[in-house]
């Protein structure tokens, strides 16, 4: 049926009429092309932080093919025909995290995996695409701008799993997945006064979720004050991750170069804390290089968002863009510490299944929005 | 339709600009201050954390005795260490629980040092632990628990050994003996390298040495490891027999000067840490002093000879036996009527001493005593040697001059009477005292001429014929000479009712080779006398070491010497006359 669809809707946009490529793939190249960039410079880092291990490449290489089908499928599906799928991905999710507070694997103290026959999966990961698509969907089936009771319906929706992956558990995702609901109902155009009182409530909440918080959540925000206060425990990662960024300096020690990964002195190097490794062998150019490519990535999303006709194509567009600059910036903020270590890998780049599949297939999602554009008169 | 963007989504997007460009700005910003203003403070924190001096370890040298046998040495093994950083408070409790029980540890002791300790990076659980169990420990790849190589140090000979050689605590460093005397040469020095260390402390990478390694020197004692243990032997069972409260030994190269066997009772045994009490520790025979009594004789004799005074036959008369000297009274143990110089040597007459002694101005005795080396050092080196005590001869009364004569009022260690007696057998050369085997004689101070010192020797061979005091230090087939000595001991500034048993004497006297030194301390089975407890373990350690060193009999008729009448009238006459109760100034008991 789908397939049917490229057929039959294969006629693109003036934009997308002029860009080089066949008509039958629905893909959008500058997001693309930004995207593989940087999927192709993390196996090259991942190459060099794992000691060299082609297996570990070459299983996140498979990753990324699997996330490639995964945003081409939906690359494919219109927008409206994705509505019906909405609910069923949402409850699926929250089915695989009740799955995970009772038979998810025990790893670091958290339960955040699920295992299904050979491959792990993070549903925590899956939830960062699932919540914004469910309040996408919620918001749409009303009126736009959004009103307070569907605002508080909406919060709900999206409550329920960020309370779930805390139970596991997983701050840092669990506030990530809310914000990124709560890109929705911005872009939904939820008045600013809301937004103003919903901040506040978040601040006054602010002394309420730290007595909640477990003693090494707090640990990890006052290392952040002061790393140097426990050097060897909490403020051990901020530190090395530190000495990594910072040793690097102007042009970086050189792919493969990097001591402080190489010596197995900087934790999570391959995982959430890849960005020092970039940085220490890559260097401040290596950096910006970086950078730029995800800034590139993130304009086109709202690019895409901007130039979406639909409502929900536009507010899907923002929240998702949005929830990956999020992504990008609590990482690299974390690593390089002005940020509390929180969970969050560096999007593309760490090694990690279900957050690349989940990242390609919201690509898709935003390609499908572009590219399923009506021609509109002239 | 709901086609067009809202009216909101202006607004909403300009901020939206905004913020991201402000949060890019962000981290633009931080990575600028981390990798160009603090670039070069990181930079160093990082080469802090990996750059490290190593050491380049080096084996300490063996100690090996004069024939190559070894008498110390270094065989590897491992210690089992753990980083307590590395353990994981819940897990691994079958890991633990193995390796508590290899090591015979209590069950939870690494619990309680991951729960305890847990600030730490290195904590020993067990050291010098034998290889094939190390390898078993090693097999079981518990996280947090790692191997060590180190050396650990054997001594053959044991307790035979120990004082002499001594030995080294756990960190191979030198404690006793020659282990501590020759510590530095021993244990090299190991090198140093800079390296490149991961953070599990694995050497990745050497950068460069900064000194190198000198590895440890074997090093040749003088110790004759045959003669050594034969002293030992022989100390031993005199010292059992006797029930004797200690008892040393020394066995010299009167040439030389090099000393081929120092042994002592109580002993201990320097492979077990455990057994190392004070009193088993002390090396005696070079650490403690006594009053050599009757043995010092011979040098109060020789200074009567080189003062020209008297000859060998000189006759003295030491009727009645006792005599009175500023109201002491000294005795003979009867009266041996008139004596020549070589007869108050063999006879060991306190009376015929005391009147050469007073016959000497008190300055050429002090002189005679004192070039012997009675009270200064051997030159051995050795550590916590001691060395005896002289009067000066400006403080000497009548009195003094007296006990000096026969042995009391000065002290000495074991071996320094066996280095003074070494003058004798080598014609008057004082030689220094050296533990490592030298080749050829090194040239000795000359402190008494050769013909006198030939004439003691004389003197000395009767001391071991029928009527003298050590019948029993004879050796078949070989010709000996030697000095009794039994000594009241001084405690508390007064003589109680216990005794030295002493032996010094010279081995085969045709051409003296060995000077040898034996002494009981406090024999307690009822004999006491140096010619019946110490003149016996002399007479073994003379025999078995003249046949070690295939010293070929100097005693043309073997069947002559031993004459089962005279042993007892030696024995009666070993009673080395320290009169009682009147022997001494200082004796309180003698002064009323």
């Amino acid at each position: 049926m789908m397939w049917r669809s490229i057929t039959i809707t294969g006629r693109g946009g003036s934009l997308f009429s002029r860009l080089p490529f066949p008509r039958e793939l629905r893909l959008d190249m500058p997001l693309l092309s930004g995207v593989v960039l940087l999927v192709f410079f993390g196996l090259g880092v991942l190459y060099s932080s794992s000691g060299q291990d082609e297996a570990l490449v070459l299983r996140q290489f498979i990753r990324f093919i699997v996330g490639l089908m995964a945003m081409l499928v939906l690359a494919h599906i219109r927008p409206e025909r994705l509505h019906y799928l909405i609910p069923v991905i949402y409850v699926g999710c929250l089915l695989l995290l009740v799955g995970v507070l009772f038979i998810g694997d025990v790893a670091q103290g958290a339960r955040r995996w699920l295992r299904v026959g050979p491959v792990g999966i993070q549903p925590s990961e899956l939830a960062k695409l699932a919540v914004p698509l469910m309040v996408t969907y919620f918001v749409c089936a009303g009126s736009v701008p959004v009103r307070a009771t569907r605002v508080a319906i909406a919060g709900l929706l999206i409550a329920v799993p960020v309370a779930m992956i805390m139970a596991q558990p997983d701050l840092g995702t669990s506030m990530l997945v809310a914000v990124a609901g709560a890109f929705v109902l911005f872009f939904a155009g939820m008045s600013r006064v809301l937004i103003a009182l919903l901040g506040a409530i978040a601040l006054a909440a602010m002394p309420l979720l730290w007595s909640m918080m477990h003693d090494y959540q707090r640990q990890r925000i006052l290392t952040l004050l002061n790393p140097q206060d426990d050097p060897l425990g909490a403020g051990y990662h901020i530190i090395q991750s530190t000495i990594a960024i910072g040793s690097g300096g102007l042009y970086g020690k050189g792919w493969l170069n990097g001591t402080q990964s190489r010596l197995d002195f900087l934790p999570e190097r391959s995982t959430d804390f890849i960005f020092a490794v970039i940085s220490e062998e890559f260097g401040l150019l290596g950096v910006l290089l970086l950078l730029v490519i995800y800034f590139s990535v993130i304009g086109r999303g709202l690019f895409i968002a901007y130039h979406a006709q639909e409502t929900f194509g536009r507010i899907l567009a923002g929240a998702l863009t949005l929830t990956f600059f999020c992504y990008v910036f609590v990482n690299i903020g974390m690593v390089s510490g002005i940020l509390p270590v929180v969970g969050i890998p560096l999007p593309l780049i760490s090694y990690g299944g279900t957050s690349m599949v989940t990242l390609m297939a919201g690509f898709g999602i935003m390609m499908s929005i572009h590219t399923h554009r009506r021609l509109l008169s002239a | 339709m709901s086609g067009h963007p809202s009216s909101g989504f202006g607004a909403r997007r300009w901020f939206l600009i905004l913020m991201t460009l402000a949060c890019a700005g962000g981290l633009i910003g931080r990575a600028v201050d981390l990798q160009v203003n603090r670039h070069e403070f990181l930079k160093g924190e990082g080469n802090a954390r990996h750059l490290r001096v190593a050491t380049i370890p080096v084996r300490r040298g063996m100690l090996l005795d004069r024939n190559g046998e070894p008498l110390a040495a270094t065989a590897p093994v491992q210690s089992v260490w753990i980083n307590p950083q590395e353990l994981d408070e819940r897990g691994e409790t079958p890991g633990w629980t193995a390796i508590e029980k290899m090591l015979s540890l209590s069950k939870g002791t690494i619990h309680d040092i991951a729960l305890e300790r847990g600030d730490r990076q290195f904590v020993y659980l067990r050291r010098h632990v034998e290889p094939s169990l190390a390898q078993e420990i090693d097999a079981l790849g518990v996280l947090g628990v790692h191997l060590q190589r180190e050396d650990r140090r054997y001594y053959p000979m044991g307790e035979a050994a120990a004082h002499v050689v001594g030995f080294t605590d756990i960190d191979n460093r030198g404690q006793e003996g020659i282990e501590l005397a020759f510590d530095k040469v021993l244990s090299g020095e190991s090198g140093k390298k800079r390296v490149i260390r991961d953070r599990l402390g694995r050497n990745v990478e050497d950068v460069e040495s900064i000194h190198p390694a000198w590895p440890g020197r074997d090093l040749t004692l003088s110790i004759d490891r045959r003669i050594q243990a034969v002293a030992h032997r022989s100390l031993l069972e005199a010292v059992r027999r006797h029930d004797a409260k200690a008892g040393s030994a020394v066995v010299l190269n009167v040439h030389s000067g090099e000393v081929l066997a120092v042994v002592n009772q109580p002993s201990y045994n320097p492979n077990k840490r455990g057994d190392r009490s004070n009193h088993k520790l002390r090396n005696r025979a070079i650490t403690d002093l006594f009053e050599p009594g009757s043995t010092v004789k011979p040098f109060t004799v020789a200074a009567a000879l080189a003062s020209g005074s008297v000859q060998p036959d000189t006759e003295v008369n030491t009727s009645p036996g006792f005599m009175r000297v500023g109201g002491y009274v000294i005795r003979d143990i009867r009266d041996f009527g008139v004596l020549d110089v070589t007869g108050i040597i063999r006879k060991s007459s306190n009376v015929g001493a005391a009147k050469l002694g007073l016959s000497l101005a008190p300055r050429d005795l002090w002189r005679g005593l004192d070039r012997m080396g009675l009270a200064t050092s051997t030159g051995s080196g050795f550590p916590g040697e001691a060395y005896g005590t002289l009067p000066d001869f400006s403080t000497w009364g009548e009195a003094r001059q007296v006990t000096l004569s026969y042995g009391y009022g000065l002290s000495v260690t074991l071996l320094q009477l066996a280095r003074a007696y070494a003058i004798f057998g080598n014609g008057g050369l004082l030689p220094d005292l050296r533990f490592l085997k030298t080749q050829g004689v090194p040239p000795a101070p000359r402190v008494m001429d050769a013909a006198i010192a030939d004439a003691i020797c004389r003197m000395l061979e009767e001391v071991v014929q029928p009527g003298g005091t050590a019948v029993l230090a004879q050796v078949e087939g070989y010709r000996i000479g030697g000095k009794t000595g039994t000594i009241r001991k001084l405690e508390d500034g007064g003589y109680v009712d216990s005794h030295v048993a002493l032996f010094a004497g010279l081995a085969p006297m045709s051409a003296p080779l060995l000077s040898v030194a034996v002494v009981i301390d406090e024999p307690s089975d009822g004999i006491y006398y140096g010619g019946r407890v110490a003149a016996p373990v002399f007479s073994e350690i003379v025999a078995e070491s003249l046949r070690f060193l295939k010293i070929p009999p100097d005693v043309p008729d073997p069947a002559s010497p031993k004459s089962p009448s005279g042993t007892m009238a030696g024995i009666e006459a070993a009673f080395d006359p320290l009169v009682v109760g009147s022997g001494y100034p200082n004796n309180e008991n003698a002064s009323r």
